[in-house]
């Protein structure tokens, strides 16, 4: 697992991917952070993750888009599945890859802390608890990311569905209102909105609910992609 | 040591592996040698675990491939038909990353500089492999299959895409490492099986076809000797001078070649020499024999014959 999360880790930073996924993620994050914090004089930085919501939506097809469709393309895949590493290993290792590069996009936001820090006492509990919460919201849309990409040997394909999966749930409360005449509908959806389980992360609260769900998410879809790997090799 | 048994791949309704069965002893080269599309690339990512079988097992050094996958693929070196490599690595970072991924348990450097002095790509160590030619990739692709010193070696057409200095250095690098491992090797050019392999196996339309010692493989298929004359003198004197020699079975003429001169196909019983009686025959019977040559089918011959049986015994097949 070690030489395939190391591989696509250093794989983003031989490439350019990694330095404009950082200076999109650092530079979205700055204009907010300016334009809410800083000209409204406020240590809120609330509006900066809300905001930043979006822009993850975009950034994590983009991080994750080349993960398995680009080694189905190149047939390196081959190199991979006929290696003594189970698959277990590999798609962990592509996932946790993938999740490394995010999760270095987001330590911007103590950065931020820092800055207010220099100002005024900074409600630490509530950026470490929101940055957490981020971080669990993008694992799960990264492994989303990652078992779509090893679904085709295209990253456009695999990026264009990616954000189009994003922004599904990205809306989610939106079709809760939509369908709410519907009961079990609306019920249902609502308990499967990322949006609901991030929230609580953003007022600094650290529920074990909300955790275990982008946790169970980032799960099912890297056992999903496992067993894309084990269909395809049977059929 | 490796023992494929009953192997069938199917895809839907079309059987691309039939039932193959086959083993290959330590120390043996074994070439595997069939048209395009034929079932090799198939059957060799079956062997190495790439792809699962629709039935039937293969075994590696006792590990069954889908039961004990781990065991089985780390004494196995792959080089598929492309070779897979990332492009955007230097050889030398590439190949600690394979060498990462297969859990070698060799001193890390020593073994890559060893491995990369043999294939002879020890200069474009930290180029990016995504500059360099196809025949440096295969020999990178090669590389990666050797780390390890895997004891079973298999090889998807290593040669093709170099050119004939390369080839004649691989084919080389190929015998010499048949002396300690075991060797799966695919082709489509004979001439190269023929030089490498102990042993070929030829395979079309997903079944084996001929499973023979490279030096049998002619003979077992092309049936009796031949030897094939150009003759001047009338077709008719020629053909009662001929027919009456003793272990003569069949003359057939060919065809002409220019007036009073036609080319004779003689086939006479294994173990015998004519060559002698025939001289005399024709010379007795006042024609001149203008060129004596062996008429055996080269091993190009038989594969096409092999090869084409197995087509029309499906044809027919086919249209019932």
């Amino acid at each position: 697992m070690g030489a395939i999360f190391k591989r696509e880790l250093g794989s983003y930073f031989n490439s350019a991917t990694a330095y404009i996924v950082m200076a999109v993620f650092f530079g979205f994050a700055g204009l907010f952070f300016t334009v809410t914090c800083f000209m409204s004089n406020t240590s809120n930085l609330s509006y900066v993750f809300s905001n930043m919501f979006v822009i993850i939506v975009y950034l994590t097809p983009i991080i994750a888009m080349k993960s398995f469709s680009e080694e189905k393309r190149q047939k390196t895949d081959q190199a991979l599945l006929t290696s003594p590493a189970s698959l277990f290993e590999i798609v962990v290792g592509k996932f946790l890859g993938a999740a490394t590069l995010y999760a270095i996009c987001c330590s911007i936001f103590f950065v931020f802390g820092a800055v207010i820090q220099m100002f005024t006492p900074a409600n630490w509990p509530v950026i470490i608890c929101t940055t957490i919460g981020i971080l669990l919201l993008g694992g799960a849309l990264i492994a989303i990311d990652v078992f779509i990409s090893a679904l085709t040997e295209s990253q456009v394909i695999a990026a264009i569905v990616g954000i189009a999966v994003g922004f599904v749930i990205y809306m989610m409360s939106n079709f809760v209102s939509m369908v709410s005449s519907v009961e079990w509908l609306s019920g249902l959806l609502n308990s499967i909105s990322f949006t609901n389980y991030y929230m609580n992360f953003t007022y600094g609260i650290l529920d074990l609910k909300d955790v275990v769900f982008f946790l169970s998410v980032i799960a099912l879809f890297l056992f999903f992609t496992i067993r894309v790997f084990e269909r395809k090799r049977w059929s | 040591m490796v023992e494929v048994k009953n192997l069938t791949k199917r895809y839907g309704n079309v059987t691309v592996v039939d039932d193959i069965s086959f083993s290959v002893d330590n120390g043996e080269i074994l070439g595997f040698l069939g048209p395009n599309g034929a079932g090799k690339s198939t059957t060799m990512n079956m062997i190495t675990g790439y792809i699962s079988s629709s039935s039937g097992t293969v075994t590696v050094n006792g590990a069954e491939i889908l039961d004990n996958p781990k065991k089985a693929k780390s004494d196995i070196g792959y080089l598929p038909e492309i070779p897979p490599l990332y492009i955007d690595m230097t050889v030398r970072k590439y190949l600690e990353f394979m060498f990462d991924l297969k859990k070698v348990k060799l001193p890390k450097k020593e073994h890559i500089s060893e491995v990369m002095r043999l294939v002879k790509i020890t200069d474009v160590s930290e180029r990016i492999i995504k500059h360099l030619s196809k025949g440096y990739r295969q020999r990178v692709g090669f590389a990666q299959a050797l780390l390890g010193n895997p004891p079973i070696l298999i090889l998807d057409e290593p040669t093709v895409g170099l050119d004939p200095q390369q080839i004649i250095e691989m084919r080389a690098l190929i015998r010499n490492l048949g002396k300690k491992h075991t060797v799966i090797f695919s082709s489509h050019v004979l001439s190269e099986v023929s030089a490498i392999c102990d042993r070929i196996i030829v395979i079309s339309n997903g079944k084996i076809v001929a499973d023979e010692k490279a030096e049998n493989l002619s003979s077992s298929i092309s049936g009796e000797q031949k030897l094939r004359l150009d003759i001047e003198g009338s077709v008719s004197t020629v053909l009662d001078a001929l027919k009456v020699i003793p272990n003569v079975i069949k003359i057939r003429k060919q065809h002409d070649i220019k007036d009073n001169t036609a080319r004779y196909l003689v086939e006479y019983k294994n173990g015998t020499d004519v060559r002698r009686d025939v001289f005399k025959a024709v010379a007795n019977a006042g024609c001149v024999i203008l060129d004596m040559q062996n008429g055996n089918e080269t091993l190009e011959d038989s594969f096409l014959k092999l090869v084409s049986q197995d087509q029309t015994k499906n044809m027919v097949g086919g249209a019932r």
